[in-house]
């Protein structure tokens, strides 16, 4: 022990810098925020992650208490160490976050009263939490309380900034190229598509052999396009058979869509300037279910044995019952769907199918409208755009540079 | 008007879907929810215009004698019996909460209709397409061009590959099987898909901004 009276404060010093270190080394406790681009029913605790490995069994427990009742907190998340880092959550921190921060988003709010469920965070309500870190021996070390905290909805979702980028300039093109089309409509290429070209065949053979023409909806609502695109192709085909004079049914398993067919065929005999030809029971409401659907119209098929069937809209396990049906009794068979996983079967009966996208181009190509065309070149100008992302954010990946892959990535 | 009215509503609400979905806030997504449910309140009323064309169509049929007028009065018979076995549901009345089964155990006339009716018609219509693929396939798979012959390959690869008599034959079959369904065919329906996709949204703006107006019933 030193006498020297200069050595004693020396002492001192040394003392208070060793100290120091260990100070500093204390556990900093869990920062609390709202959580960003949310509607206002969740919080963000961040704390830091320990530079050495943490023993096996560790694990982290977070409660939390209205800011007003600190004390009576409630159970929001439970994880074992080595989870749950700032890189798991690319939409707050971006990515390559790594793993110096350990970033929990929680839900749920301290019960109302002892024993109630937990229920959901009130946005505009302050709260704070209470991080223990619980060793495999089951030792409960308590890290820390955060400073109180308000979640809040926020009006902007900020990682959906690239899709509402791609909208922009797939609109921005739409309007563009319309304007092209409405300077030049004859520079507006559209590449033939059997499948429509073959739409006179069919009702032209349903005339000569004086039978009816089926047109049968899909199982989808107004609401789906790919119904949309269907009730366009039926008012084109109903001034056809208007024109002639042909036996129609349309078939329909939505009442909806039954109504707009109505609709629909009406103004197109009236185009035609035959609506005394048209008959309220040419378009049927058979049933929503889909067996019952598909038995009434396979029924109506081999009674009447139609010339022509027409299959436009989504279409699932009846496709292939409706089509076989339909090739048995000898029918032209055109069909129409952006349903992937029914296309082999329309594929393997019908003489001509619509494929996804050919489908929804019906209407451009029958009507030759030059804004309806506008919008079937933004199509492939959009595909060609994407086809070159691929190609770039491939290459760009292989080599390590995953840039391009996480500016498309969907939140 | 008559045009014009629809035209302003698809606007405003096709706005509207997209620009919620930009929109996080419990506001915006309340209202959401709110126009979803009247969404689901109003196709509940059209249910009446369809079981209303139904019902008359077939008492048409049935009246005139028509071809196939057995068939309707089935239809009009089955129709009868399970709205008389709903209301009843189960001797409580139609403004009484769904009962299923009697105290009992044994099932409504409503419940007995739907599970020893409905379901194994259902079920049988579903059991045919084995053999419809059969006769689709019989018909259809024959190698007159390049691509059928490709697509005939493909098919007993696959179909050859997905039984265990596939693997029997050559543990390479399942292996291709699998490398066919995962490389070419998940290449060509993420192709469809994006095509679809993007015609999703140009339909979809061609309809909010008054271009596309077939819905309203003509040009």
């Amino acid at each position: 022990m030193p006498t020297n009276r200069r050595a004693a404060p020396a002492l001192v010093a040394l003392l208070v810098a060793l100290a120091l270190p260990a100070a500093a080394r204390a556990e900093p406790g869990p920062v609390l925020s709202d959580y960003p681009d949310d509607d206002g029913k969740a919080l963000l605790v961040e704390w830091p992650a320990p530079a050495a490995a943490e023993p096996a069994g560790t694990k982290y427990d977070i409660e939390i208490a209205d800011a007003d009742a600190p004390d009576r907190t409630g159970p929001a998340a439970k994880l074992p160490a080595g989870t749950r880092y700032a890189e798991d959550l690319p939409e707050v921190y971006g990515f390559g976050a790594g793993r110096a921060r350990y970033a929990v988003k929680i839900d749920r709010a301290p019960p109302a009263a002892e024993g109630d469920a937990a229920a959901d965070l009130t946005p505009g309500r302050s709260y704070v939490v209470l991080l223990t870190r619980i060793e495999p021996d089951g030792t409960r070390t308590t890290l820390g309380r955060s400073a109180a905290a308000v979640p809040k909805g926020d009006l902007f979702d900020t990682r959906k900034i690239n899709n509402i980028v791609f909208l922009l300039l797939f609109g921005g093109a739409l309007v563009w190229l319309t304007e092209q089309a409405r300077r030049n409509p004859e520079g507006m290429f559209v590449r033939r598509i059997p499948g429509l070209e073959a739409l006179d065949e069919a009702v032209g053979r349903a005339t000569e052999m004086g039978r009816p023409v089926f047109f049968v909806h899909g199982l989808a609502g107004i609401s789906s396009i790919s119904t949309v695109a269907a009730v366009n192709i039926l008012g084109k085909v109903g001034e056809k058979i208007a024109e002639y004079g042909t036996a129609f049914r349309v078939t329909n398993r939505d009442p909806v869509v039954m109504a707009i067919s109505e609709e629909t065929v009406k103004e197109s005999y009236l185009r035609a300037g035959r609506p005394d030809l048209y008959r309220d029971e040419s378009i049927v409401y058979v049933s929503d279910d889909q067996f019952a659907y598909a038995a009434a119209v396979e029924g109506m098929m081999v009674r009447e044995k139609p010339a022509s069937n027409l299959f436009f809209g989504y279409f699932f396990a009846e496709s292939l019952l409706l089509t076989e049906t339909g090739a048995a009794t000898g029918a032209i068979q055109i069909a129409g769907t952006d349903a992937y996983t029914q296309l082999p079967f329309f594929i393997t009966t019908c003489d001509y199918t619509l494929m996804g996208e050919e489908l929804y181009a019906a209407s451009a190509y029958l009507s030759r409208n030059p804004k309806l065309l506008a919008s079937l070149k933004t199509m492939d100008a959009g595909k060609a755009a994407i086809l070159a992302y691929l190609l770039a954010g491939a290459l760009l990946t292989t080599l390590g540079v995953p840039f391009l892959r996480n500016l498309a990535t969907v939140f | 008007m008559k045009r014009t009215v629809p035209l302003i509503v698809a606007f405003t609400a096709g706005l509207f879907g997209c620009l919620v979905q930009y929109v996080p806030h419990a506001a915006a997504q309340d209202a959401l929810s709110a126009a979803v449910t009247w969404d689901r309140i109003i196709a509940a009323f059209a249910a009446f215009l369809g079981i209303g064309s139904l019902v008359f169509a077939h008492v048409r049929r049935v009246e005139r004698r028509q071809a196939g007028w057995g068939y309707s009065a089935v239809l009009l018979f089955g129709f009868a019996l399970m709205v008389v076995a709903g209301l009843y549901n189960g001797g409580t009345g139609p403004f009484a909460a769904e009962v299923n089964a009697y105290p009992d155990g044994t099932p409504t006339p409503m419940t007995w209709l739907f599970r020893y009716v409905l379901k194994p018609a259902s079920a049988t219509m579903f059991s045919i397409l084995a053999f419809f693929m059969a006769s689709a396939a019989y018909r259809t798979f024959r190698a007159r061009t390049v691509s059928a012959a490709l697509l005939l390959t493909a098919a007993l690869i696959v179909m050859i590959g997905r039984v265990p008599v596939g693997a029997w034959i050559s543990p390479a079959l399942p292996e291709l099987t699998q490398w066919l369904m995962d490389v070419p065919n998940a290449a060509v329906k993420r192709a469809i898909f994006l095509g679809t996709g993007l015609g999703v949204i140009a339909t979809s703006l061609r309809i909010v901004f008054g271009v596309e107006r077939a819905y309203l019933g003509g040009d």
